[in-house]
């Protein structure tokens, strides 16, 4: 197994636990920070092909991805904030007045 | 744009500006809008007759293409001949004369614009229906105009009577109007063709004689026939017209006397190749038009409405004209139909110039006696009478008694034929006498109250009228009989301009001279004339006291004809009621609608269990969508 296999190893089981934890954690902030996770283990993706093919292509996605991450995140806080103010709790399943 | 597009065009206009502003017009201008559109619709007409060549030369134009699929393309096209150029001419020049009267017959009415604007509507739809190049064209004017004739029917909506009369024209006519969309599917499906000149040629032609022509003629004929009865007035489909005289006189006099009711014979003898293909199909066609001429002239025997008299003598009139487009005499019918537009159309105006004098009384039982203060209308009403009745030289003696001989001579004529018209003629002469006595001779039955102030007709009125009584003296002047041109080495305009299209009356050899055949019909218009002096000339005195005998009433009620209907419908409406209505629907209704609300309702319960409100629950929808997108792209890349 080469340096690079593995950090594409290790991005692959960084993404599938972003995955579980946004699906399944009930604290909205616990989704926010497993999406945050999955985000990283796609740039340690794209960073790790960067190195293995000597391109830059990948590096440059890594910089978009973490500008669209930090966007994400400044939304995502003032979503949470007005949402902890308007049901006093963190739990996901706190807003499900869309159910049929 | 040709002018051919234009002329439909003038009458629409008028409509449109009456219609839709006439209510802030000044009434003047109302009048000179809806009289001066139609009568430069006249003028157009007089010039496009004056440009078509001789013989059967005509002038077509399509305004667009309606509809076009594979195998199918059909054109708004209209098509201008001599045929369509009398009825052009009728319909213009005797509408242009009706609006005139209308000034005066509808001064001061509330509706004055709407009145102007349904009228324009109808002399529109009229150019179309018979301007109409197919059988589809056409049918629109068809429709058309029986949608104007129960608008003016029912135009005073505020009596339900009258409401009612409209409703049964239209109804009614809805039957006629089916069997002519089922001809014109017959003709489509066999010939391929809607064109009309195309469907002559085409049953004319060996291709349509290789395709069974004869069997499909007759349907087609049969079927034309059906939807001509619902138009024209004819047996079985004749019930709506003296209903229909609920409507304003000059209504009456426009459409129900001189033109949409016309539009009957005009599409049989439009199509006539149809029927020279189908001796089945005339024979069908004399035998309605016989029966309905003569079923109407006894019922004008015994009407007290001055107005219901003149709709059954134009049934009975009609009748003739359908009887000649059997026995393939198309020339003679449409010659009548041109004389007949002109004496009454004079008719009926007169009878309005009566009902305005006398404040709107139709019935002849409170007439009488006004031949004196009346002296203008009574000179028309007579002129009209003595055409009618087919009285030398008036313009009915000439095409009248043109069909009377035919109905001898024609090779499909017979004695049993000439005796069934002669005897309408005379009971014509006689019902009309019958009514000119009773509303202008003898002693006044006026109401006290109307007695006073009897005025004759306004300027506006006494115009129309003299022109058209003027009509109704020389108009048969232009198709003289054939012994007649011979003998006095004159041309027959009328005829020569017709009958290079539809072809001359053929008359079979060895049927005597039609001279004395005429002389015998003045004979029996003088007998029929006579007979009406005998019983209400001499002082009105009608039916005697007592019980009326079974004729009598069974001429009262129209031969129970609506009596039937009315048991036909009720029966359906029985039916309808205790079986579709409290049988089958519910059942339907439990079955069809409820199972299949039901149904619905279940499905969409369960599949609204899917929608948890959750997020997560959504995220993992996405997130199997977007696998399952995957997996499809993999499997398109590596399979």
């Amino acid at each position: 197994m080469t340096q690079y296999d593995f950090l594409l190893a290790l991005a692959v089981l960084l993404f599938g636990m972003g995955l579980l934890g946004a699906t399944m954690r009930r604290s909205t902030l616990a989704v926010v920070m497993s999406l945050e996770l999955m985000l990283n283990a796609v740039v340690l993706a794209f960073v790790a092909g960067a190195v293995r093919t000597g391109t830059l292509g990948g590096v440059a996605m890594a910089f978009f991805v973490y500008v669209a991450a930090t966007c994400e995140i400044a939304l995502a806080m003032a979503l949470l904030v007005a949402f902890v103010r308007r049901r006093g709790t963190l739990d996901v399943g706190a807003a499900n007045e869309l159910g049929g | 744009m040709s002018a051919l597009l234009a002329l439909p065009l003038l009458p629409l206009a008028g409509f449109l500006v009456n219609g839709l502003l006439g209510r802030r017009l000044p009434a003047a201008v109302v009048a000179a809008i809806a009289c001066g559109l139609p009568a430069a619709a006249f003028l157009l007409t007089l010039a496009l007759a004056g440009s078509l060549g001789d013989g059967d030369a005509a002038l077509s134009a399509t305004a667009w293409t309606w509809a076009a699929t594979d195998g199918f393309r059909l054109d708004v096209s209209f098509w201008f001949d001599s045929v369509t150029a009398v009825m052009c001419l009728v319909i213009t020049g005797i509408g242009t004369l009706i609006h005139v009267y209308s000034i005066g017959y509808m001064r001061g009415d509330a509706g004055y614009s709407r009145y102007f604007a349904y009228l324009n509507l109808f002399l529109f739809f009229m150019l179309v229906l018979v301007l109409g190049g197919n059988l589809i064209v056409t049918f629109v004017g068809w429709e058309g105009v029986g949608l104007a004739s129960y608008l003016l029917i029912g135009f005073w909506f505020e009596d339900p009577a009258k409401t009612a009369a409209g409703l049964k024209a239209f109804v009614v006519n809805r039957l006629g109007d089916t069997a002519f969309l089922a001809a014109a599917f017959v003709a489509w499906h066999y010939a391929g063709t809607l064109d009309f000149q195309a469907l002559n040629a085409w049953f004319a032609s060996s291709a349509g004689i290789g395709a069974g022509a004869p069997s499909v003629a007759t349907a087609l004929g049969v079927l034309l026939l059906l939807g001509a009865c619902g138009k024209s007035a004819q047996i079985p489909l004749h019930v709506w017209l003296p209903d229909a005289m609920a409507g304003p006189t000059p209504v009456s006099a426009l459409i129900h006397a001189a033109t949409m009711v016309t539009a009957g014979v005009y599409l049989l003898a439009r199509l006539h190749g149809v029927y020279a293909a189908s001796p089945d199909a005339q024979l069908v066609v004399v035998v309605i038009g016989a029966a309905t001429a003569f079923a109407g002239a006894t019922l004008g025997t015994v009407q007290y409405n001055l107005k219901k008299v003149l709709a059954y003598s134009t049934m009975s009139q009609l009748g003739l004209m359908v009887m000649a487009c059997g026995l393939g005499a198309w020339s003679a019918a449409l010659f009548h139909l041109y004389t007949h537009a002109f004496f009454k159309a004079c008719l009926f105006l007169a009878a309005g110039a009566v009902l305005h004098a006398l404040h709107g009384e139709e019935d002849m039982r409170k007439m009488g006696g006004l031949a004196r203060p009346l002296r203008f209308t009574f000179v028309v009403f007579m002129l009209g009478t003595l055409a009618l009745c087919g009285v030398p030289p008036f313009a009915g003696f000439f095409s009248k008694d043109e069909i009377v001989w035919l109905a001898w001579a024609a090779p499909t004529g017979s004695p049993l034929l000439w005796a069934v018209a002669s005897a309408t003629s005379l009971l014509t002469a006689f019902y009309m006498f019958r009514a000119v006595f009773m509303t202008f001779a003898g002693t006044s039955r006026v109401e006290p109250a109307v007695r006073g102030h009897l005025h004759d007709a306004p300027p506006t009125m006494a115009i129309p009228l003299a022109a058209l009584a003027l009509g109704a003296v020389v108009a048969g002047f232009v198709g003289l009989p054939h012994d007649w041109r011979e003998a006095l080495h004159v041309g027959a305009p009328f005829f020569d301009r017709i009958e290079p299209i539809v072809g001359a009356a053929a008359v079979a050899p060895g049927r005597g001279s039609a001279t004395v055949f005429a002389g015998l019909a003045v004979l029996i218009a003088f007998g029929g004339i006579a007979l009406a002096w005998m019983r209400y000339g001499r002082g009105a005195r009608d039916a005697a006291a007592g019980r009326p005998s079974s004729l009598r009433r069974s001429l009262d009620a129209g031969y129970y004809v609506d009596a039937l209907y009315a048991r036909l419908v009720r029966g359906l409406d029985v039916a309808s009621e205790s079986l579709l209505g409290r049988r089958i629907e519910p059942l339907v209704g439990r079955t069809s609608i409820d199972m299949v609300a039901g149904l619905g309702r279940a499905a969409a319960a369960t599949a609204a269990k899917l929608q948890t409100g959750d997020l997560q629950t959504y995220l993992v929808y996405a997130l199997a969508g977007l696998a399952l997108v995957l997996a499809l792209a993999w499997g398109a890349a590596h399979g």
